[in-house]
């Protein structure tokens, strides 16, 4: 088999995989940074209760990200060191200023909220939870600059065939820095404050005490709710940067073949590479122009356009991208009926809604899991946007028996991680707040 | 060709990185070997674990760290290293992976406890042997070609030199483990954990004795270097307090000695390699400081990062030291 799509494979499985934890973290550091600010302002234990619970969970999270995490530091030297070499000089800094600036921030303070509760004063504690909630968030800015300088890359140049930093805040803020950090950011919040109302919404439908789970309910709620709508702004104007610097990619999300005026939306459809065209589709004609340009009539490039040999396959970002698109709208459906009702002040009475938060839970991982797709898939056939192609990027001395045979271990291994995680959380969520109180 | 400045202060950042891997992490991964060669008892298994329960996933953080400057500083050596190390890179990954997961999951999953026990334990095995197994490949050579290259092969790795610096490494996370267990426990725990520092003791000394034989054969470049020589004196006379701390029963001085001990064996590498990153069998080919690292640019950038934020890591590493400092208390929080 050939080495590169083995690589290709095994990075996929396990930057997909780690890409289950790191959102959900962002969401559940942020519920406890508010429980916890709650419980500083009060006093009131209730709260201090509700972050404790979730700081069990999150721990559990963690470690999983952390574990899985250390795949992805060794992978760009196993598996992908002709990409180390060449464009090592400008990429390697940013896994370095997480390392320093992000990762240990996270570790240490998570350690305080884990341990500390009897060692460190109220307000120490407050800053340990804000520290967790920095650093988590810190360490999606570092990685996402590092993503999306293969995604615009900026700040460099070639020589001898190799990247050369030239400018670094222009390779940090390159074209889609902030507006990647800031989609992928909201997507955490909703991944990670779903699953925390879900826990509360679970224990409330099993008459687990619902008053004292109520706050969080609200909490998580509120935040889902903020969260989802945001991400209606955030996803369009990152879909707006993609079609602008990476056109190609855009025609791939969108299945667009021809360059046209007043280009459609595909609202659903099945893509047919062979005969370029959609099958089934359902589009709103005219709106992809206006979506990306504010005007119904614009051009929008196809992929003809492009050189066949620079152009990203279609079926998986086409489905991935408008599985994203389908799932973002529900959520919003979902933080509108979660709103209607926190205005009714009825949250806590609607049994089917606390049944569909629960319902809803792995459908953020689906959003982040088709995001991540179509935006890695669509970049292909390059590692760096027309610097590195993926073909030219992996190991050299590496034989495809070792990379398909590691990919068979981590696959066994990382499914016993999964099996037994979900289990354990399962359990404490089952065991609820206050037990075991450490 | 001379490494410059920023090239030299490089090189030794990453080893300060990984100085403070093996102080840190070290004493927990020793721990980890020891786990179930002292005790078979839920109660004292747990206390080894709350010992180690705030710090193992901030100590770990300083080998992501060095990993990922000598990525931004020395792509090359990166590149060439973790892609000829394959195999024994990915043993060590899977190793940490288990090792995390198992410390996590053991008081969560009472019916597979001897499942994440030996996670826990056999992790902390093979990065401890492995890590010197690799550290010695660098220093007596490997076979690189034209491009930089590892043209070797899983076995290229297990020869007698590196597997002796292997095991030095080994015996010397376990001599860190060990006192730090002293340190932190109290009772008949911490008598067993003296008792097996007192047997590592004699095959530290051995280990170490055998491998300045070995570098006085193999090395013949380091023969005569002075501060080698310095950090090798150093080291024997930090192993002589050692074992009078022992006697004296000072807990404190022997988990100082320990890491006096790692301390030197690092400035000795330090001294023997540089500014060589990973000797090539034919010399010239051989990836430095000089002809491995990023641009100026990038050196530049990430040396104020390290300015700005190693001062805060270690004031927070001190931070959490001091927070969870003292004997473990049976009420702590673990797993």
């Amino acid at each position: 088999m050939d080495p590169v799509f083995l690589a290709r494979l095994q990075f996929g499985f396990t930057a997909g995989f780690h890409f289950l934890f790191p959102p959900t973290t962002l969401g559940l550091t942020l519920v406890i940074l508010i429980l916890e600010s709650f419980h500083l302002r009060t006093g009131q234990e209730r709260y201090k209760t509700l972050s404790s619970f979730l700081i069990k969970i999150l721990a559990v999270v963690f470690v999983m990200g952390v574990a899985t995490g250390i795949t992805l530091e060794f992978a760009f030297g196993n598996n992908w060191s002709n990409y180390s070499r060449m464009v090592g000089d400008v990429f390697g800094a940013p896994l370095a200023a997480e390392g320093i600036f992000a990762f240990f921030l996270e570790s240490i303070f998570l350690a305080v909220l884990v341990f500390g509760r009897r060692r460190v004063s109220r307000g120490v504690y407050w800053l340990a939870a804000l520290f967790v909630f920095i650093g988590s968030h810190l360490s999606g800015f570092w990685i996402l600059i590092a993503n999306s300088w293969m995604q615009t890359p900026a700040g460099f140049r070639m020589e001898g065939g190799r990247a050369v930093l030239t400018d670094f805040f222009a390779a940090a803020f390159n074209p889609s820095t902030m507006i990647r950090f800031l989609h992928t950011i909201a997507a955490g919040w909703v991944t990670g404050s779903l699953l925390a109302a879900a826990a509360a919404a679970w224990l409330i439908l099993k008459k687990k005490d619902a008053p004292a789970v109520a706050p969080l309910l609200r909490t998580a709620l509120a935040v889902f709710i903020a969260a989802s709508l945001l991400q209606l702004g955030l996803g369009h104007a990152h879909s707006v940067q993609v079609a602008r610097t990476q056109p190609e990619k855009m025609a791939a999300f969108e299945g667009l073949w021809e360059t046209q005026t007043g280009a459609p939306f595909t609202v659903f459809g099945i893509p047919d590479v062979k005969a370029q065209k959609i099958r089934f589709q359902l589009a709103v004609p005219g709106m992809l122009s206006w979506l990306i340009h504010f005007d119904a009539g614009a051009e929008v490039k196809g992929l003809n356009a492009f050189p066949p040999d620079e152009r990203p396959p279609v079926v998986l970002p086409f489905l991935s991208y408008h599985l994203m698109i389908l799932l973002g709208l529900a959520f919003i459906g979902l933080a509108g009926w979660g709103l209607l009702l926190f205005l009714k002040k009825r949250v806590l009475d609607s049994r089917l809604f606390l049944k569909m938060l629960l319902i809803a839970v792995p459908l953020p991982y689906l959003a982040n899991t088709a995001g991540w797709i179509a935006a890695e898939v669509g970049r292909q056939p390059w590692a760096v946007y027309k610097v590195l192609r993926t073909a030219d990027a992996a190991s050299p001395v590496v034989p495809a028996g070792q990379i398909l045979a590691t990919l068979i271990l981590f696959i066994l291994v990382y499914s016993l991680i999964a099996a037994v995680g979900v289990r354990i959380m399962v359990k404490l969520v089952k065991k609820g707040p206050g037990a075991g109180e450490g | 060709m001379e490494p410059s400045a920023l090239q030299t202060l490089w090189f030794f950042l990453v080893g300060f990185l990984l100085v403070g891997y093996s102080l840190l992490d070290g004493y927990d991964l020793g721990v980890g070997c020891l786990f179930s060669l002292l005790t078979e008892k839920e109660e004292e298994k747990k206390t080894l674990l709350r010992a180690i329960g705030p710090f193992w996933d901030g100590n770990e953080v300083w080998l992501l760290t060095a990993g990922a400057a000598l990525f931004a500083a020395f792509p090359p050596v990166y590149a060439t290293v973790f892609s000829g190390f394959y195999l024994a890179l990915m043993l060590v990954l899977f190793a940490l992976i288990f090792r995390a997961v198992s410390l996590e999951f053991r008081g969560h999953d009472p019916r597979r406890t001897s499942l994440w026990e030996m996670g826990f334990t056999l992790g902390s095995w093979v990065p401890a042997f492995l890590f010197g197994v690799a550290l010695g490949n660098v220093i007596v050579g490997v076979p690189l070609d034209a491009a930089g290259e590892f043209r070797g092969s899983f076995l290229t790795l297990f020869r007698l030199f590196p597997m002796f610096i292997g095991f030095l490494g080994l015996s010397t996370f376990l001599l860190h483990g060990a006192a730090y267990i002293a340190l932190k426990t109290d009772g008949p725990l911490r008598d067993r954990a003296k008792k097996a520092a007192v047997k590592l003791w004699w095959a530290e000394a051995l280990l170490f004795v055998s491998c300045l034989a070995l570098s006085f054969g193999y090395l013949s470049w380091a023969r005569t270097n002075i501060l080698a020589w310095a950090c090798a004196a150093v080291f024997v006379a930090a192993l002589i307090v050692l074992n009078l701390a022992f006697g004296w029963g000072n807990d404190r001085l022997a988990f100082l000695m320990t890491s006096l001990m790692f301390l030197s064996l690092w400035g000795l590498v330090g001294a023997v390699q540089y500014p060589v990153l990973v000797r090539a069998r034919e010399t010239a080919l051989s990836l430095t400081a000089a002809n491995a690292s990023s641009g100026p640019l990038t050196l530049k950038v990430m040396l104020i990062i390290a300015a700005v934020g190693l001062p805060l890591v270690i004031a927070a590493v001190v931070f959490l030291h001091r927070v969870f400092r003292g004997k473990v208390r049976d009420g702590d929080p673990g797993y």
